[in-house]
């Protein structure tokens, strides 16, 4: 008799994990279908019938969507009350990023670095819990700071400073009649929000810079602002990118807080809501969409090339 | 030697210092805020301090139907994104083929793309094909983008997980459900225990996908956002909010405890 004859008869779930081990390729197409096919068909076909609208135009007169392709809604992006929002948001999103990155930096070197024990506990729960926090419990924690009953202008108060916060709000263009409806207040917003986004690659970059290139630059005589701009900045900065990936984008984006904190000036993500909304300008709406995809596209093609996604 | 001993610079400390103020000192400004007496404004510092906004934040059936309403979204979403995340990173982890870049690219982009964009699709493609909104347009979009977390949680558990075993346990004679059942399931346990985590929390959190797929529906965040264009009940809404984060300090500070040997930010994936 044959080793084969003397097998037990293998049951159904048998024969099919042998039939999975001769054809891998079977088993990973049959593993790849229901996430393909969900991703596919609900995402990306409702990305397509998005982009499709965005080709479209609105009837002025009729206030309906006429299916003939055309650039014109493209065109009205250009129109100079459009291309303020535009502007506006890129602008808020690039000094957001920037803030960010000056605030992060100390945090995350010091978390990296020197944190031991109680401290180190405290540097996780300071990065952790604003991290998982409710993203609108921390915006309405900001309404509560920035009012202007609320607890900035008593802390000015207190400290005798009024005629400081009185200063700042006087600013054109960025002041106004209280932090909560002005343009600083929605970065002071912007910047709490996405500010561990940006610590995080900061500091696991920062982790991996070795102690001894540390040593050996001071032992070469680097003062520390030398060491800083030599050694430490250039091995930290491919995390910097990568945390402002997601500063950067989630700005653009975004259209609660300015909505909530801030001017009446709409950003693009107001914009959006409110062309799909109130307006029923789906096609403008979809345009407006299509600017945050090209700048991150163009954005993510940069920091793909200062390594930014080898520090993710 | 400039060793882990040594302490940081004196201005480096207070910039980092100053960082963390303004990390924390809003969440504990939620916590002072439920227990104001006063309901018209946000003055600073409360007039007095009182117990009865919880009993109120308590029996108010809006608030209980929204809490529900977001756990069972949270739920049905997490169970999908598992499901798929996880055949996703077997699929990718397991062999190279044709387009895996680009289905790993795919798995990424609901994420990677601003959500409104996300929101707006789908809403788009619901008025395009007439679906009317329902519990499960919510879990729709929500699923969509936490299959990425999911599916980062797994796919570095797989990599880590020798292949070698998945042939031990074949050549042993188990057929491919016992080797998915007792060698591949307890290796990438805890990994899908913290995916699914995160992809409740990112779920039950959400707000700006859920505004174009609720309808008429309110989901917890829904709620909140109500009250934070409108607020109607400030000491409710203050309580609420001081739940929401009481609810994630217990997780991320278990989370702190649980990974403190590692070297791995843990809850940094989000």
């Amino acid at each position: 008799m044959s080793a084969i004859d003397t097998a037990p008869p293998r049951s159904l779930g048998g024969r099919l994990g042998d039939l999975f081990w001769r054809r891998p390729g079977l088993l990973v197409a049959l593993m790849l279908m229901p996430p393909a096919l969900w991703l596919g068909i609900v995402y990306i076909g409702s990305l397509l019938t998005l982009l499709l609208q965005s080709f479209y135009s609105l009837d002025e007169f009729s206030g309906l969507v006429v299916p003939e392709f055309t650039l014109a809604t493209y065109a009205e992006l250009l129109r100079p009350s459009n291309f303020d929002i535009i502007l506006r948001t890129v602008v808020m999103a690039a000094l957001v990023t920037i803030a960010s990155a000056i605030i992060a930096f100390p945090i995350a070197y010091v978390a990296a670095r020197y944190a031991r024990g109680k401290w180190k506990a405290l540097f996780y729960l300071g990065i952790m819990l604003p991290l998982w926090s409710s993203y609108l419990v921390k915006v309405y924690a900001w309404k509560l700071i920035l009012a202007k009953e609320g607890i900035l202008t008593w802390l000015f108060g207190t400290l005798h400073l009024s005629w400081a916060l009185d200063a700042i709000l006087a600013i054109p263009a960025i002041g106004g009649n209280s932090l909560s409806v002005s343009y600083i207040g929605t970065f002071l917003v912007f910047v709490y929000i996405w500010l561990p986004y940006m610590i995080l690659p900061t500091q696991a970059a920062l982790e991996r810079v070795p102690v001894n290139l540390i040593d050996a630059s001071s032992d070469l005589g680097g003062t520390p602002a030398m060491t800083f701009r030599n050694v430490i900045l250039p091995l930290a900065f491919p995390g910097i990118v990568a945390g402002s990936i997601f500063t950067f984008s989630l700005t653009l984006g975004d259209y609660i807080i300015p909505q909530i904190v801030g001017t009446s000036r709409l950003f693009i993500g107001q914009a959006v809501y409110t062309q799909q909304g109130t307006a029923g300008n789906i096609p403008l709406a979809a345009a407006f969409t299509v600017v945050p995809i090209v700048i991150m596209g163009i954005y993510l093609t940069v920091a793909k090339r200062l390594g930014a996604f080898d520090a993710l | 030697m400039r060793s882990d001993g040594d302490r940081a610079p004196l201005l480096l400390r207070l910039a980092a210092a100053g960082g963390l103020v303004y990390l924390l000192a809003p969440l504990l400004i939620i916590f002072v805020y439920a227990f104001t007496t006063e309901e018209k404004s946000f003055v600073w510092p409360p007039p007095g301090l009182t117990l009865k906004w919880f009993a109120v934040a308590w029996s108010r059936p809006d608030i209980s139907a929204a809490l529900l309403l977001s756990l069972q979204v949270a739920t049905v979403a997490t169970a999908l994104a598992l499901v798929l995340g996880t055949l996703t990173a077997a699929a990718v982890s397991r062999t190279r083929f044709f387009g895996r870049e680009t289905i790993s690219l795919l798995v990424i982009l609901p994420i990677a793309l601003p959500g409104i964009i996300t929101g707006i699709a789908l809403r788009s493609a619901f008025s395009t094909f007439s679906i009317p909104f329902s519990f499960w347009t919510i879990v729709l979009g929500h699923a969509t983008f936490c299959i990425v977390v999911v599916y980062n949680n797994a796919v570095a558990r797989f990599r880590r997980t020798s292949a070698s075993l998945v042939e031990a346990s074949m050549d042993l004679g188990a057929d491919g459900f016992q080797t998915f059942r007792h060698v591949i399931l307890p290796n990438i346990g805890t990994a899908l225990l913290a995916g699914g985590m995160l992809a409740f929390a990112l779920s039950f959190d959400e707000v700006i996908v859920t505004t174009f797929t609720a309808g008429q529906q309110q989901t917890l965040p829904l709620w909140m956002l109500e009250e934070l264009i409108r607020p109607r009940q400030r000491p409710v809404t203050n309580v609420v909010a001081m739940f929401v984060v009481a609810a994630t300090f217990l997780p991320i500070l278990a989370a702190f405890y649980l990974t403190r040997g590692g070297d791995e930010i843990a809850g940094g994936g989000k």
